[in-house]
C-alpha cells in the first residue's frame, strides 16, 4: 500500500474563484492528503487575509499556511499604515512577492486571491506555482482543476448574478470531486461583495450525483448490519 | 497515442512489481533490510467540557522495544498538553522548548497561555526545519477562548479538528473515532472512546503497544491519568526472582533512598512590589 504517513501534507485540491456582477465567489473542496491517506477530510482551504480579501490555498499544506500567515500579517500592518482597507491587488501582489522570491526555497503552493474593494469592485487573481500573478474573470487551481477547463469554457459567462455564480462554483467543485481522487469531502464557498462576506457549506451527501456515482452511505456499518440472506438449510 | 511522460499518481492496493527482484536478490545472498518504524498511536478529542488526549507507551528502536512505558503526553502549560509521535528526541526537544517559551510569555503578558500561541510557536519552528525535525504532534488544551485541538505535521502544516489521530497507529485509531465519535460526549464516554482508540492502535499496530495514558483538560482543571489502562501485563514472573551466582559477594543489604539525606527548605520570597 502506498501509505507513506511521513509524506508531506499536501492538499490535492480543487479551488475556484469567479467574479460576478457585484463581487466574487470563492470555492474549494476539503480534502488534505498525506500520501494516500486522507489526513483531514474537512479542512478549510479558503483563508481570510483581511475583512474583504480571502485566499484559496492548494499545494503543500505547510507552505500555503505559512505564506497566508505572513501575508495576513503584512496586510494588517499595511491597513494600519494606509488608514483604510487594503485592496485585492495589493494582497495579490504581496502573495506573489513571497511566492516568486522563494522559488529557490522549493515553495510549492498555488493560490487564488479573491476579494472586493471600493476601487475595483470584485477581483480574482491567480498565482500559480512559479509566482506569476494574473488577473482573471475566473480562476481554477489544484489537481482537480484539470477536469474543469472544458467545463468553464462552456459554462462561464460574464455578469452572472450572485446565485448563478455560487451554483456554478458548487457544481464545478462537485464535478472535480467526482473525478479527482485527491479532492473530496465537502464544498465550502465564500461570497465577498460590498455588503460583506458570506460563508456557505455543502456537505458531501447533499451534492448532486454525477455519471455512475453511488448514493452516499452513512457508514459501512449500516451495510454490514443490514439483514443478510437466510442461512442455507441442509 | 502521443508518448508523454506523465507522473502517474501511485495506485492504491498492493504492487507486486518488485517481489521477483527481491527474490532474486535474496537468492544471491543479500539480507532483506529490517523494518524501521516510528511507532506510536496518539489521539485527541473534544468533549462537552474540554479536551481529552491519549497515547500508547511504547518507544521503539527499529524492531526492538526500547522503553515499555514511556511518556508521550508532554506538558506545555498548566492548561495545555501535547502528544508527540515520530523521533522521540525531536518531540521531547520541541515540546520542552515551546513549553519554556510559553512560560516566559506568561510572565511577560501576565495571562494564561493560549493553545493557538503554542500552535504558532511549534509550527514556525517545524516549518523552518522543513520537515527534518520529525515531530508529529497532537496539541490540546482549554484556554480563555474555549477548548482547542490541533494536529501539527513535521513540515509545519496544522489542522484544527474535533477529533484527531497521529502516528503509525493513526489509521487504526481513526477508524474507531469515525465509527463512534459524536459531539457533546460526557467525560466518561470520552475517556472510554479515547482508550478504545488507543487500544485499537496497541493491538493492531506493531509500532504501538503497552499501556494507555490519558490526559483530561477542562476549564481550570487537568487530570493526567498515567497508565490509565494496562492491557499488556507481564503474564509470567518467575517466583524465584533473580538469583545471583554463588560466587557473588554481598556487601550491603540495606538500601538508603537518597531523598532522605536531602533536606528541602522552602524560603518564603518577598512579595513583588507594584
Amino acid at each position: 500500500m502506498d501509505l507513506n504517513l511521513d509524506a508531506p501534507h499536501s492538499m490535492g485540491t480543487t479551488i475556484i474563484g469567479v467574479t460576478y456582477n457585484g463581487g466574487v465567489v470563492l470555492g474549494a473542496d476539503s480534502r488534505t492528503s498525506t500520501g494516500m491517506y486522507v489526513a483531514n477530510r474537512a479542512s478549510d482551504k479558503i483563508t481570510q487575509l483581511t475583512d474583504n480579501v480571502y485566499v484559496c490555498r492548494s499545494g503543500s499544506a505547510a507552505d500555503s499556511q505559512v505564506v497566508s500567515d505572513y501575508v495576513r500579517y503584512f496586510l494588517h500592518q499595511h491597513t494600519i499604515q494606509l488608514g483604510q482597507p487594503a485592496t485585492v491587488k495589493v494582497s495579490a501582489n504581496l502573495i506573489r512577492m513571497l511566492a516568486y522570491n522563494n522559488k529557490q526555497n522549493m515553495l510549492q503552493t498555488g493560490l487564488i486571491v479573491g476579494g472586493w474593494d471600493k476601487y475595483e469592485g470584485g477581483k480574482i487573481y491567480g498565482i500559480p506555482l512559479g509566482g506569476t500573478v494574473v488577473e482573471q474573470p475566473f480562476a481554477i487551481g489544484g489537481s482537480g482543476s484539470s477536469y474543469l477547463y472544458g467545463f468553464f469554457d462552456q459554462a462561464w459567462k460574464e455578469n452572472m448574478t450572485k446565485e448563478e455564480a455560487e451554483q456554478l462554483v458548487v457544481k464545478a467543485v462537485s464535478l472535480a470531486i467526482a473525478r479527482d481522487g485527491a479532492s473530496g469531502g465537502v464544498v465550502r464557498t465564500v461570497i465577498i461583495n460590498s455588503e460583506g462576506v458570506t460563508r456557505n457549506f455543502y456537505p458531501g451527501d447533499k451534492l448532486q450525483l454525477w455519471h455512475e456515482e453511488l448514493e452516499p452511505q452513512n457508514s459501512l456499518l449500516d451495510i454490514l448490519n443490514a439483514a443478510g440472506p437466510e442461512p442455507m438449510a441442509m | 497515442m502521443t508518448q508523454s511522460s506523465v507522473d502517474l499518481p501511485p495506485k492504491g492496493g498492493f504492487s507486486f512489481d518488485l517481489c521477483k527482484r527481491n527474490d532474486m536478490l535474496t537468492q544471491k545472498g543479500l539480507k532483506a533490510p529490517s523494518f524501521l518504524k516510528t511507532g506510536t498511536t496518539i489521539v485527541g478529542l473534544i468533549f462537552k467540557d474540554g479536551v481529552i488526549l491519549g497515547a500508547d507507551t511504547r518507544a521503539t528502536e527499529g524492531p526492538i522495544v526500547a522503553d515499555k512505558n514511556c511518556e508521550k503526553i508532554h506538558y506545555m502549560a498548566p492548561n495545555i498538553y501535547c502528544c508527540g509521535a515520530g523521533t522521540a528526541a525531536d518531540t521531547e526537544a520541541v515540546t520542552d522548548m515551546v513549553s519554556s517559551q510559553l512560560r516566559l510569555h506568561r510572565y511577560q503578558t501576565g495571562r494564561d497561555s493560549r493553545v493557538i500561541t503554542a500552535l504558532t510557536l511549534l509550527k514556525k519552528h517545524l516549518f523552518n526545519y522543513q520537515g527534518h525535525v520529525s515531530a508529529a504532534l497532537v496539541l490540546g488544551g482549554v484556554d480563555i477562548t474555549g477548548p482547542h485541538l490541533h494536529t501539527i505535521y513535521p513540515h509545519g502544516s496544522t489542522d484544527t479538528l474535533p477529533f484527531a489521530t497521529m502516528g503509525s497507529g493513526s489509521l487504526a485509531a481513526m477508524s474507531v473515532f469515525e465509527a463512534k465519535y459524536k459531539e457533546g460526549l460526557t467525560r466518561d464516554e470520552g475517556i472510554k472512546l479515547v482508550a478504545e482508540a488507543i487500544c485499537s492502535g496497541i493491538f493492531n499496530d506493531l509500532g504501538s503497544g503497552s499501556n494507555v495514558d490519558i490526559c483530561v483538560i477542562t476549564k481550570g482543571h487537568k487530570e493526567y491519568l498515567r497508565n490509565y489502562m494496562e492491557p499488556n501485563p507481564r503474564t509470567y514472573v518467575s517466583s524465584k526472582g533473580y538469583s545471583f551466582t554463588k560466587k557473588t559477594e554481598v556487601l550491603l543489604t540495606k538500601i538508603t533512598p537518597l531523598s532522605e539525606r536531602v533536606e528541602i527548605v522552602e524560603v518564603a520570597g518577598e512579595a513583588m512590589e507594584e
